[in-house]
């Protein structure tokens, strides 16, 4: 019985339900429409974001692109736009800068997240998983800035001691891509882990069944039965990783330095799109000047490069979760 | 058959060929890539321990009452962090209350009533590539839509739209204490004579003869005497000259009060948080959702139940435990966030906690970049206590989260 109230013997079963069908169903209906309305609303509140993020930036940068040229800004080679008369907008040092961060970052996540994903969901007993996982999940859990600090206050050090003990001289300075991207590395590592875990554990037990069968060790199975068949799982992971520390801003704005250069070599400082933005955005630059305006098609570029790694990543990812179900 | 049996060299070709390493010698690359695993998967562990030492290391001597109950300040020695500290109180609750409800909306649009369509998968696709953008980019949209409004409600310090506020026009008495006279818009100048009606601000007296601004305010008759006029220091008598403009204008305001555009405020912060993180409660609240077995949406629908009537009572209780999870990750990236509500614009020395959704507020990792972008040794140390209050905050989150999922889950069955 639903309800605690004693019922009189003498009712009549089509009393009863009476009693219980609350409203009528007109006004049930009427309901029904009004929230689903609501929740239509709410669902294309999405597609509105979308919308305002594309329109903005698109309206901002064309802005900028009155006062500097599209050939001048895609293919310049020099970005110094704080440099009164003889500024140029070049954007490619800033997107050199970036990508620079993110391999320095992806050299050292990737292999490390997908051998950590093997380890936990191939070798490690329960018990050691029960620790590990949390120790991930507290990883991805702290602010970026706190990764800013702590490549400033640990990882330079650590970097110009080991830079002075190989080459001995002062290779590292005091803001370098090499410390922004170990930070970053860090990072990523714990998204890298479990989405290639999540995709290492999709692979059905009949496959790894098999090749034990075959009589394969717990190293052939992984490497060479296992990792494949998750491959395309994994490569959606290391792109969604790859996308975050393009778009990563605290960390490069504390640790990578503010000199926008075309540099490939880790221990240079280097300025990335973002940290262009952070700059600008904290007031170096007037509200109406051109500089300020550039600052919005950097966010335009950086947006288009991270939807094409979102896009790319979520693509592979529907392709994978096909082929198991 | 024995004819046909080839001789035993053949099968040592073959052996020889196909299988390059000894079972012997196989296993042992098994436990040595079992060992190197570890070593690797230890590298995590590793940068943890490093991380919290550093921190605590660097940071745990500063830590103490004074430095969460006192402001932020030029001398590291007397800085604090109260307001950021409510500032990121303030802003993660309104992210909180919108985000979620939209949220969950959301995802119980698009997993109980959607049909399998076109426009669905749009929507899908068009979720998970916001999960991919950079949250400074949503600082730029929070920017453009929220603290200006497209600046279609004119300028920010003087916006088109006020609701609920007094605005006063600041003077100086020759006691160079402030004087507020009320006005009706910030652009007015009142025309002041002697005998108008201002107010004074009461000032305490402290134990350590320190002065204690309080919040009352004393009307003074006015007293506008000569320019040239030599007079002595006396509240309420201001100088001819001075009256022509105001110095300032203020606006106090109570808790409902509300500007068009925005600014850069308490509810543009949130606001701007609440994009970032939607797309994070829209996914995880998906897989709640998903994670409901099909049966018991079945059975509330084959006793009556229409669609809405199972969402509400069997579903939506069903998967709370998950989406509070998936919550409170999504809140603790909110609280630890700073690149969007840098792009805002914040000011950087806030001396006062936020009192209504309009007042101008910094969060915890802003006052952190603060520190840490300074290249003396005793703001990195202020940083690094600014971060073990941050890490508490966050797990104080999470613990009031976790005891919220305990008290909702219930067996399924």
């Amino acid at each position: 019985m639903p309800t605690a109230s004693p019922q009189p013997e003498n009712q009549t079963l089509a009393e009863l339900c009476g009693r219980g069908r609350p409203r009528r169903v007109i006004l049930r209906l009427f309901q029904e429409g009004t929230v689903r309305g609501l929740l239509v609303g709410c669902a294309m509140f999405s597609i509105l974001i979308t919308t305002l993020i594309i329109g903005i930036l698109a309206y901002e940068t064309a802005r900028f692109l009155q006062e500097v040229s599209v050939v001048d800004f895609l293919t310049g080679l020099e970005w110094n736009p704080l440099l009164g008369a003889d500024r140029h907008f070049g954007i490619w040092p800033l997107i050199v800068g970036t990508l620079l961060v993110t391999l320095v970052a992806a050299v050292f996540a990737l292999p490390i997240g997908l051998v950590t994903a093997i380890f936990l969901s191939e070798y490690a007993p329960p018990w050691l998983r029960a620790i590990l996982k949390p120790i991930l999940e507290v990883l991805a859990g702290i602010p970026t800035v706190v990764y800013g600090f702590f490549a400033l206050i640990v990882i330079t050090p650590a970097l110009q001691g080991l830079g002075r003990l190989v080459t001995g001289e002062n290779t590292f300075g005091a803001y370098s891509a090499g410390a922004a991207g170990i930070a970053v590395g860090i990072m990523i590592l714990p998204i890298v882990t479990s989405l290639s875990e999540d995709a290492i554990r999709a692979v059905p037990k009949g496959l790894r069944d098999g090749a034990f069968a075959l009589g394969s060790t717990k190293f052939d199975t992984s490497v060479k039965v296992v990792v494949p068949a998750a491959l395309s799982g994994i490569m959606a992971s290391y792109l969604l990783a790859i996308t975050r520390a393009v778009g990563e801003t605290m960390i490069v704005a504390l640790a990578a330095g503010g000199l926008a250069q075309m540099t490939v070599l880790p221990w240079e400082q280097v300025q990335t799109m973002t940290a262009y933005m952070v700059q600008i955005f904290l007031g170096d630059a007037p509200a109406t000047g051109v500089e300020y305006k550039s600052s919005f098609a950097v966010a335009g570029v950086l947006f288009l490069m991270t939807f094409l790694l979102t896009f790319a990543g979520y693509r592979i990812l529907l392709r994978f979760r096909e082929e198991y179900e | 058959m024995n004819d046909a049996r080839p001789n035993s060299n053949h099968f040592q070709k073959l052996i020889d060929r196909g299988v390059p390493r000894t079972s012997a010698a196989r296993v042992r690359i098994d436990r040595a890539f079992s060992i190197i695993c570890l070593g690797i998967t230890l590298i995590a562990v590793l940068a943890l321990a490093l991380l919290l030492a550093s921190i605590l290391i660097e940071g745990f001597p500063g830590l103490s009452w004074s430095f969460i109950e006192r402001y932020a300040s030029r001398i590291p020695e007397q800085a604090g962090i109260k307001a950021p500290l409510f500032g990121s109180i303030w802003v993660a609750s309104i992210c909180a209350i919108v985000a979620l409800p939209v949220g969950v909306a959301t995802a119980v649009y698009l997993e109980e009533f959607a049909a399998k369509n076109r426009v669905t998968n749009f929507l899908r696709i068009n979720i998970s590539n916001l999960a991919g953008v950079p949250s400074i980019v949503y600082g730029i949209l929070g920017l453009t839509l929220f603290v200006r409004m497209f600046g279609l409600f004119g300028p920010i310090q003087n916006p088109a739209f006020e609701i609920g506020g007094e605005t006063f026009a600041i003077y100086y008495d020759s006691t160079g204490e402030p004087l507020r006279v009320p006005v009706t818009s910030r652009n007015e100048t009142p025309s002041l004579t002697t005998g108008s009606i201002g107010y004074i601000q009461d000032v305490l007296d402290g134990p350590d003869g320190e002065l204690i601004f309080t919040n009352n305010w004393t009307p003074i008759p006015l007293t506008i005497v000569n320019g040239d006029t030599k007079f002595t220091p006396a509240y309420g008598v201001i100088s001819a000259v001075d009256v022509v403009e105001p110095i300032d204008y203020e606006i106090q305001k109570p808790w409902y009060y509300v500007q068009f555009p925005f600014g850069q405020t308490v509810l543009a912060g949130g606001l701007t948080l609440m994009l970032v993180v939607l797309p994070v409660v829209i996914i995880s609240s998906q897989e709640a959702l998903r994670s409901v077995p099909r049966s018991l949406r079945a059975g509330s629908m084959a006793m009556g139940a229409t669609r809405l009537q199972t969402v509400f009572r069997v579903t939506l209780p069903a998967s709370i435990p998950m989406i509070m999870t998936g919550a409170i990750l999504a809140m603790s990236r909110a609280i630890g966030e700073a690149a969007p509500i840098l792009v805002l614009g914040v000011a950087l020395f806030i001396t006062d906690v936020p009192q209504s959704l309009m007042d101008a507020f910094t969060v915890l990792p802003m006052q952190i970049y603060n520190w840490t972008s300074r290249p003396q040794e005793e703001f990195r140390a202020l940083a690094a206590t600014g971060i073990i209050v941050l890490l508490v905050v966050l797990l104080a989150f999470n613990a009031i989260a976790v005891l919220i999922r305990q008290k909702f889950s219930r067996p399924l069955q």
